[in-house]
């Protein structure tokens, strides 16, 4: 078994990373673009910026996010390859987790390293950037799970992309609430919230996509 | 894999199947042994691709129940190859799944195709490609669902020769096709009898 999830996890990776759509590049770049027109649009008063990107920095990060969302599952149901897997007794849970894995392995860590230049962009303070990068850290793994749960939920209908765009977004407020209100707080509170939401949509996400997932089938 | 294939068994035990609100079929019973071989023959829409799906335990009959002994492999007409990948990437990803090495990759006609991305290939090319990862399974019963689309009359020869062999080892073949399928020893089911 796990040499069968080693290779689903290289393929995956290979996807996600490098893949035809922009793979990772896509959303780091919008992620940098919206670090970068925000000085544009409120102007350049280097205290206003330094109050408010730390929050720029998140709801970029998790627009980002959204970016990839349509080719994390709907692909793979229309060339039959989870009715393969099926055959092969590989569960939709075990392939949901490791999509989750590559997913976040292909956005986190990236945005993490791009938040970096964003706070350049933004002018925030060294102990603000921690917050932020701890804080992306806790809460992008919640955003990955997230994704996929919302990807596998609206793979095959109409507008399906657009649609899990649109349902993301609400179902993420508590992380960007507890993420963004980190900055604003202080203290370890507020990260250790996004970490717990975080836990939650992990423990959560291959068990509800792997169900949506079998559904589709019907 | 010889005991596997010896110890294969399909059995369906009175399959209805419903699609929205019409009942395709009902009161379907079949029973296979090693090395035999089952076509499902009917007009467009009658359910065979319903019935390869149901015996492939992908989608819960209406009712009655499928008991199946031994792995599954399943061809349709989806190749579940990465489309970007050149055929060699794509076919190695499914050898690593299936821990197989040999797809009959010459006897096939892909050797010279290993460098052509997917998407490029032509529908009858996807076909072989599929062939290829079924044989790599080395799964004990074979569904084929409209095996013979695409292919051209030497291909499908071999198709029919590679299903064959597969008996003859003590496999059993589904095939689900409105074409002829030649095959020696093997039964027929007009679906068409079966509907409601």
């Amino acid at each position: 078994m796990s040499a069968r999830l080693g290779a689903l996890l290289r393929r995956d990776l290979a996807l996600l990373l490098f893949g035809r759509r922009g793979g990772t590049v896509l959303p780091v770049l919008f992620f940098l673009a919206v670090a970068m027109l925000f000085p544009f649009a409120v102007g350049p008063d280097a205290q206003l910026l330094a109050r408010t990107g730390g929050g720029v920095i998140w709801v970029a990060a998790l627009l980002a996010a959204i970016l990839p969302l349509d080719r994390l599952i709907e692909p793979d149901i229309e060339l039959g390859f989870f009715d393969q897997w099926a055959l092969r007794g590989i569960s939709e849970e075990w392939i949901v987790a490791v999509r989750v894995l590559a997913h976040w392995l292909s956005f986190g860590p990236p945005l993490m390293l791009a938040a970096l230049i964003a706070a350049a962009l933004l002018g925030l303070d060294a102990a603000t950037l921690r917050t932020v990068e701890i804080g992306l850290l806790a809460g992008t793994p919640g955003l990955a799970a997230l994704g996929v749960t919302v990807a596998a939920l609206t793979a095959g209908l109409r507008g399906g992309a657009a649609l899990a765009g649109l349902l993301v977004i609400p179902l993420a407020v508590p992380l960007l609430i507890f993420g963004a209100g980190s900055l604003a707080i202080g203290g370890t509170s507020g990260l250790a919230l996004t970490g717990a939401v975080s836990l939650v949509l992990l423990a959560i996400a291959p068990f509800a996509a792997g169900a949506a997932i079998r559904g589709a089938r019907q | 894999m010889q005991e596997h294939r010896s110890a294969a068994h399909l059995t369906a035990n009175d399959l209805a199947c419903r699609r929205g609100d019409r009942v395709l079929f009902a009161g379907l019973s079949l029973a296979l042994a090693p090395g035999e071989s089952l076509q499902v023959a009917g007009a467009n829409g009658i359910g065979k691709s319903s019935l390869i799906r149901i015996l492939a335990g992908l989608m819960r009959p209406f009712a009655g129940a499928v008991e199946r002994t031994g792995a599954v492999g399943l061809v349709d007409d989806r190749p579940a190859l990465d489309p970007h990948l050149p055929l060699g990437k794509a076919l190695a990803f499914w050898q690593r799944t299936d821990g197989a090495a040999d797809g009959k990759l010459v006897r096939l006609g892909l050797a010279d195709l290993l460098d052509v991305p997917v998407r490029y290939l032509s529908t009858g090319q996807k076909k072989r490609a599929a062939l290829a990862r079924l044989i790599g399974q080395a799964a004990p019963v074979w569904l084929l669902d409209e095996p013979l689309n695409g292919l051209d009359s030497q291909a499908a020869r071999l198709t029919e020769a590679l299903a064959a062999e597969h008996c003859a080892a003590g496999g059993i073949c589904v095939i689900a096709s409105h074409q002829s399928f030649t095959l020696p020893g093997m039964r027929q089911l007009a679906l068409a009898e079966f509907a409601a």
